[in-house]
């Protein structure tokens, strides 16, 4: 299959690791990755913050970027980002922009998946031959759980990795606060539901805390560090990347633990 | 009222007639959400009720939700119905008042809420009382009309028994169903030791003690006074018939004792058929307090001689109810059928409490229901403003609510019609720049590598970033953030050792692939 790989701009810029492992594991799993190199950014911060008119030009770019119709489906290791792709872009086409981009972005947004959903729906793995020999707790994210609906998929997938100990996130569903600017214009409040879900983390003991998002592990791994919890992050993408010949070295030396 | 079709507004931009007037009365704090809820989180006692009383109302309504199959299904309907309302809402209230009239009682029709409350006014003033019992109701809240009666030497009391320790307390309520949610028994008794007048002085925090001291209480009022003021949860075009779900009782009481009933209903309260009660009174209960069925259910129609009530008042209430039906989208949270299911799993409620939104309506959906209401004045600072803020968009209210409101694309869009409305600010200016690096490729790329050095130098070298300058600074109040990595992805990607990954990765899958198609061939083999 030939898959477009949309690295979003925060993954580009700050957590390239992740994308890196996207791109690896659908490679290995014998399909083409094409990564479009002008790509830039969805728009999902300016929509969420209340701005519409400004991203249409990034709305535009991601679809004229993705809308290859050689392409059998557009991949991003981020829900949210996948969730305005599919959600907000349309909202933005059908106020701010002409017939041309409306019908541009339809087409996008009905190939446009998440990692575990491209994963488990489209290429039907839930095996992918991955290695982890970690204690890992998943925190299923608000986008991907509530706005795309993953399911338990990101969770299938990650019961299938070999040699991986994986803990129960207690009331895993909870937001961690992180909310983009929210974090930001409510930052005591987003800090109060922070601390709660940073608390639930550790009681798994897990060596890991992994999710499909690096903007929602960006805020949960900020406010482990803060109290050096010594509990790392990692993306779901990571995760499965990691196989017996080439396993992913945890980021930290145990002795910060 | 107001045509609602009139202001067809989409992009929040006053469309011709003229909007219809925004509502008054308890619907704009005097401080915008940040500052309130930075007040209220360090409130120990208030954030460990709310969790508690939280936790528990979640767990009670997913029993009960989870155990009918066609719960969905309820939604779904309770979710057509309201739309359908509010599509036709000038027919089928013109037919309500109708039916209410044909059954002997008196239709008002109250623009705002200062009309509303001379209106209850002079019908109270009419009966000759200088007090009347009150059914617990957010339409009167939102007004202020017990403040309002008391301004004209009429006393209110109300017979809720949280709405009762609220108001002995001089407090607002937190909470749309639990009023006071943020006050424990031993607050309780204190409140009520102070307030009831001849009441026990060596009254106890034990449940059963403080529910007789306020029975005792009330009981004396029911008895003696001949007027009651109601809020109605639904009003059936069909039959004229007015309804009042409650627990207690004493809604009841104040339905059917006094002489006479005054009803304040916003008009979105209007179902069309009396058959619509049967999904609502299954949506209802089971969203609020978790229970299969209220214990107490009042439905009436006019006045009927020789039995409850002989006079009957229905005021209608817009109170800024027809602004947010202009409102193509907003109009949704007109649908709420305020069961404060959404509040109850609200992440952010549950830290920051009901009075921080510092309107009758607290949570998702007052943060998307008082904006619509009374507006987001477009001069700085409204505290109405910063309420389509006060929200991680989760989307948790979404799932609970049982009439299926989208409330964070509701609150996304009030976003947009703030910004649209706010002119040039400081804000808008990043975001403007922002898009515009980000629409060029080259200048992204650029931007991405002027700010990496400059990151990874803040950082120092243990690669995490611990202080920002504003508006930066509240996220490393209390979280890192990790050093821009030396690489990019697009500049990995376009590098001899992306590649040379990427290409290692495929033939490492093929050669797995390879291997396990020999193995599996082996095995059949060796099956044969
Ligand atoms: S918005 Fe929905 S969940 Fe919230 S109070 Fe209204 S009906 Fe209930």
């Amino acid at each position: 299959m030939r898959i477009g790989l949309f690295a979003t701009c925060l993954g580009d810029t700050l957590f390239p690791d992740a994308v890196k492992a996207t791109a690896v594991l659908l490679a290995r799993l014998g399909h083409e990755v094409v990564f479009p190199p002008e790509q830039t950014c969805c728009g999902q911060m300016h929509v969420n913050t209340g701005y519409q008119r400004e991203p249409v030009p990034l709305v535009r770019n991601f679809a004229e970027q993705f809308g290859d119709p050689s392409l059998d489906a557009v991949v991003m290791p981020s829900g949210s980002c996948a969730g305005s792709v599919r959600h907000q872009h349309e909202i933005v086409a059908a106020r701010y922009g002409d017939a041309a981009l409306r019908a541009r972005v339809a087409a996008v947004k009905a190939k446009t998946y998440e990692l575990s959903e491209l994963l488990v729906d489209v290429l039907g793995v839930t095996d992918v031959g991955a290695y982890f020999p970690h204690r890992v707790t998943y925190h299923p994210t608000c986008h991907s759980l509530r706005m795309l609906r993953v399911g338990d998929k990101p969770l299938r997938l990650l019961r299938a990795v070999e040699a991986i100990d994986l803990a129960e996130l207690p009331e895993a569903d909870t937001c961690c606060g992180f909310g983009g600017t929210f974090a930001l214009k409510n930052a005591g409040t987003s800090a109060a539901m922070l601390r709660d879900k940073t608390d639930a983390v550790r009681s798994t003991g897990a060596d890991v805390c992994t999710a499909g998002d690096s903007s929602c592990l960006m805020h949960i791994g900020g406010g482990l560090s803060r109290i050096e919890a010594g509990t790392r992050t990692l993306h779901l993408a990571q995760i499965l990347a990691s196989t017996r010949t080439a396993p992913h070295p945890l980021p930290q030396p145990e002795a910060t633990r | 009222m107001s045509s609602p079709t009139g202001g067809g507004t989409f992009l929040g931009l006053p469309a011709v007639p003229s909007r219809p007037p925004y509502g008054t009365g308890n619907l704009r704090g005097d401080r915008a959400f940040p500052e309130a809820a930075r007040e209220e989180l360090g409130n120990d006692q208030l954030r460990r009720n709310l969790a508690k009383a939280t936790r528990t109302i979640r767990g009670k309504r997913l029993a009960v939700t989870a155990e009918l199959p066609d719960w969905e299904q309820l939604r779904e309907a309770g979710a057509a119905i309201k739309t359908d309302t509010m599509n036709r809402l000038p027919e089928l209230l013109e037919q309500l008042e109708r039916k209410v009239t044909e059954h002997g009682g008196t239709v008002h029709w109250a623009r705002d809420g200062v009309e509303a409350n001379e209106i209850v006014t002079r019908l109270v003033q009419e009966s000759g009382s200088d007090e009347v019992i009150k059914v617990k109701s957010m339409a009167t809240q939102e007004i202020g009309l017990n403040e309002h009666l008391e301004s004209r030497g009429i006393t209110a009391h109300e017979t809720d028994l949280a709405e009762l320790i609220v108001q002995l307390a001089g407090d607002r309520p937190s909470h749309i169903l639990v009023p006071a949610i943020h006050r424990n028994r031993e607050e309780i008794r204190d409140i009520f030791r102070a307030g009831i007048p001849g009441v026990d002085p060596g009254l106890d925090a034990v449940p059963a003690h403080l529910a007789a001291a306020a029975r005792a209480h009330l009981r004396k009022k029911f008895m003696t006074v001949p007027v009651a003021v109601s809020g109605a949860n639904f009003g059936i075009a069909e039959t004229g018939t007015l309804s009042v779900v409650e627990s207690e009782g004493n809604g009841r009481m104040c339905l059917t004792l006094p002489r006479t009933l005054i009803t304040v209903m916003g008009i979105e309260k209007v179902l069309p058929r009396y058959r619509d009660l049967e999904v609502f009174l299954q949506l209802l209960p089971r969203s609020s307090t978790g229970e299969r069925m209220n214990p107490y259910t009042s439905m009436w129609t006019g006045v009927t001689p020789g039995d409850g009530p002989q006079e009957f008042h229905l005021v209608l209430l817009d109170n800024g109810r027809t602004a947010a039906l202009a409102d193509r989208i907003g109009r949704e949270a007109l649908n709420c059928i305020r069961c404060s299911a959404c509040l109850n799993v609200c992440p952010v409620y549950e830290r920051t409490g009901g009075h921080s939104y510092g309107s009758t309506y607290p949570g998702p959906i007052g943060a998307v229901l008082t904006p619509q209401l009374a507006g987001m004045d477009a001069a700085k600072n409204d505290p109405n403003s910063s309420l389509p803020y006060a929200s991680s968009l989760c989307g948790a209210c979404f799932d609970a609510c049982p009439v299926k409101i989208d409330i964070p694309s509701l609150l996304v869009e009030l976003r947009h019609q703030h910004t649209e409305r706010s002119g040039t600010t400081a804000e808008k200016l990043v975001m403007r720049a922002a898009a515009a690096v980000m629409r060029r490729p080259a200048l992204f790329t650029a931007a991405q590598r002027v700010t990496a050095a400059p990151g990874r130098l803040v950082a120092g070298r243990d690669e995490v970033v611990s202080r920002l300058p504003p508006p930066f600074d509240g996220w490393t109040d209390s979280r890192d953030l990790p050093a821009p990595p030396r690489q990019t992805f697009r500049s990995w990607l376009a590098s001899e050792e992306g590649a040379a990954t990427l290409r290692e990765a495929a033939e490492e899958g093929r050669r797995d692939r390879e291997g396990r198609a020999a193995g599996r061939e082996d095995d059949d083999e060796e099956a044969r």
